[in-house]
């Protein structure tokens, strides 16, 4: 577990003699010393490349244009009176809540279907599931563009030889949308089937014998044992996705780069238009750290799922 | 519940194992259909990705005749892209940038965590929990005062640049994997070296290392799919060709203007795609095994 709860090598001998206690105590400190030692490297990169970037980030946000002179939260009130900032917050909390569901969906069907077949081939199929989320995302988004292209789609040459009309994918607001949340879903849902897979092997199946002597259904028993075995696993998954979607850059950077008209812009991609595309980054860093609110909140329903669920366990 | 009423029940469910079968049968098929369907939509655009990279220019561009397949398949694409000095450089610029990445996330991490999972200091407690918390803050929130700190170090449009910022991705998740797989390796064993005189070192590179190399395996893969894949930070602060690395080289090179060799770029993510799947292909399960190591438990 990441809670530090290890056990201390040499911390459980008993104080053996009154003679000895001045060299066990240099031992215990010399102990504390090499251990702090050995994490330097890991604060070091916590402290310069996370925690000071981000205070600087909040320092910079509150920057003019010309970085000159202190404007205090000007540039956040400047972003929230705008339209298509306005837009970026909506498309940024709907794309992530509903890409977080469709994967969690998803991952639970195919994790089941793939409990149910009980390890026939299973690393064959397990191997060609994963395939999407082994893929470095950059690279297979630019396939869906083409698979997307507005003048010779492949989508479209099937949908048109099918004897439908042909659509615009990328287009159109609400087409381009609902196309970066399916990309975003046909990468994340694999990852989604191997955590609930290995939760569902973990269900004891005295559980569901015990169930169907009482006269469970299938129905029955997916409601009352399999769901209740998994919530944790279900909600902790959900919630770091929904961290990981929340932060998403690759897919509409490539795919749509946010348009048509601002659209399909989320925090990352708007700031990343904002402040290194145009130069203003003081701004740019204030849309992103829009982003840091959102995620605290979900950040702290998982460490308090993830301490309830060490407790549970010990 | 007592045994025998367990014995009993399953005697009856004996006597009615012939429906049960066939009922068992349906439920098997139904679920290879299904899987099989999904498999075919998630494979769809690394199979196209596929046909495109053997398909000639002039074949995309006449826009005729089934898309799917290819109709005279060249290898092309990838004999102009692997002799192509700038596709080569941005596939060695890769390969090193992954390759120190690798080491230097995993010595971090497996120092810290052993340090956190067995010698406990004062402090150490909250330190397991920042390293949590730095996934509240992805790159796509630091990207932008990292430029900042970037120009500072005169580091911007410079490779190297990517040594310093990809560990801050792969460390606090490979960290938290070997705590996990430290943490299970009993106490006793290293009680039993320290009372023989074993310094800390020694017990780390001794046991620790050997016993937990699952972990290590799969805490590597993790360093190497960041290391390999990430885009932000490479789009963000890299902009001459010959310090780009694959992911924005394909992205930001190949797509000139309005002109797309598709079957160019196409070839290019084949190749791309190629290492990590290599990686996955043999060394999966160790992977898993370790994503879902606190998944089991709960």
């Amino acid at each position: 577990m990441a809670d530090g709860s290890g056990v201390t090598i040499g911390s459980g001998q008993p104080v053996a003699a009154p003679r000895r206690v001045g060299s066990l105590r240099k031992l215990s400190r010399r102990r504390s010393a090499t251990a702090i030692l050995l994490c330097v490297p890991l604060i070091a990169i916590i402290f310069g490349l996370k925690l000071y970037p981000t205070l600087y980030g909040i320092y910079l946000s509150m920057l003019n244009r010309k970085m000159t002179e202190f404007v205090g939260l000007d540039n956040f009130t400047f972003l929230l009176g705008r339209n298509t900032f306005q837009m970026v917050l909506f498309q940024s909390c709907m794309f992530a809540v509903s890409a977080v569901i469709f994967k969690a969906v998803l991952g639970f069907i195919l994790a089941h279907l793939m409990h149910n077949i009980r390890g026939r081939y299973e690393r064959v199929w397990r191997g060609l599931l994963l395939v999407p989320w082994v893929i470095p995302l950059s690279l297979s988004t630019l396939s869906w563009w083409w698979l997307l292209d507005p003048s010779y789609s492949a989508f479209n040459w099937t949908l048109e030889w099918l004897g439908f009309e042909k659509i615009s994918f990328l287009g159109e607001a609400w087409n381009a949308r609902f196309v970066v949340i399916l990309v975003n879903t046909w990468f994340g849902a694999p990852f989604f089937m191997i955590m609930y897979l290995a939760a569902l092997k973990s269900v004891p199946d005295q559980l569901y014998e015990a169930a169907s002597i009482d006269g469970a259904n299938a129905w029955q028993k997916l409601i009352y044992v399999t769901l209740p075995m998994m919530r944790n696993i279900i909600a902790i998954t959900m919630l770091y996705s929904l961290i990981v979607t929340f932060a998403d850059f690759d897919i509409v950077r490539i795919l749509t780069n946010g348009g048509p008209q601002d659209t399909t812009h989320l925090f990352a991609t708007y700031a990343f238009t904002i402040g290194i595309q145009s130069g203003n980054i003081p701004r740019g860093a204030a849309v992103s750290l829009f982003m840091l609110p959102i995620l605290a909140t979900f950040a702290f329903f998982i460490l308090r799922g993830v301490n309830r669920r060490t407790k549970e366990i010990n | 519940m007592s045994a025998t009423t367990a014995d009993q029940a399953r005697a009856r469910a004996r006597n009615k194992s012939g429906s049960l079968r066939r009922q068992h049968q349906w439920a098997l098929w139904g679920s290879y259909t299904a899987l099989s369907a999904f498999v075919i939509m998630f494979l769809t655009p690394p199979f196209y990705m596929l046909m495109t990279s053997l398909k000639t220019s002039a074949e995309i561009s006449a826009e005729k005749g089934n898309p799917w397949i290819v109709q005279s398949p060249t290898i092309n694409n990838f004999v102009e892209l692997i002799t192509s000095p700038s596709f080569q450089r941005y596939f060695f610029n890769s390969a090193w940038v992954t390759t120190l990445v690798v080491i230097i996330s995993m010595s971090i991490a497996i120092l810290a965590a052993f340090s956190l999972s067995r010698m406990g200091f004062k402090g150490s407690q909250a330190i397991a929990t920042g390293v949590f918390l730095t996934y509240l803050v992805p790159p796509s929130l630091l990207f932008i005062p990292l430029f900042q700190i970037v120009g500072w170090l005169n580091l911007l449009d410079n490779t190297w640049v990517l040594v310093l910022l990809f560990p801050t991705l792969a460390v606090p998740f490979c960290t938290w994997i070997m705590i996990g797989y430290f943490g299970s390796i009993p106490k006793e064993l290293d009680e039993a070296a320290l009372i023989d005189g074993a310094s800390y070192m020694q017990i780390l590179f001794q046991i620790f290392i050997p016993v937990a190399l699952p972990g290590i395996i799969a805490a590597t893969i993790f360093a190497f799919t960041v290391g390999w894949g990430a885009f932000l930070y490479p789009l963000a602060f890299l902009y001459k060709g010959e310090q780009l690395v694959l992911t924005v080289g394909i992205v930001s090179e190949l797509i000139r203007g309005d002109v797309f060799a598709w079957g160019k770029i196409m070839a290019a993510c084949v190749i791309g795609a190629l290492p990590p799947i290599l990686i996955y292909t043999f060394l999966m399960d160790y992977y898993i095994a370790g994503l879902t190591a606190g998944a089991t438990k709960g």
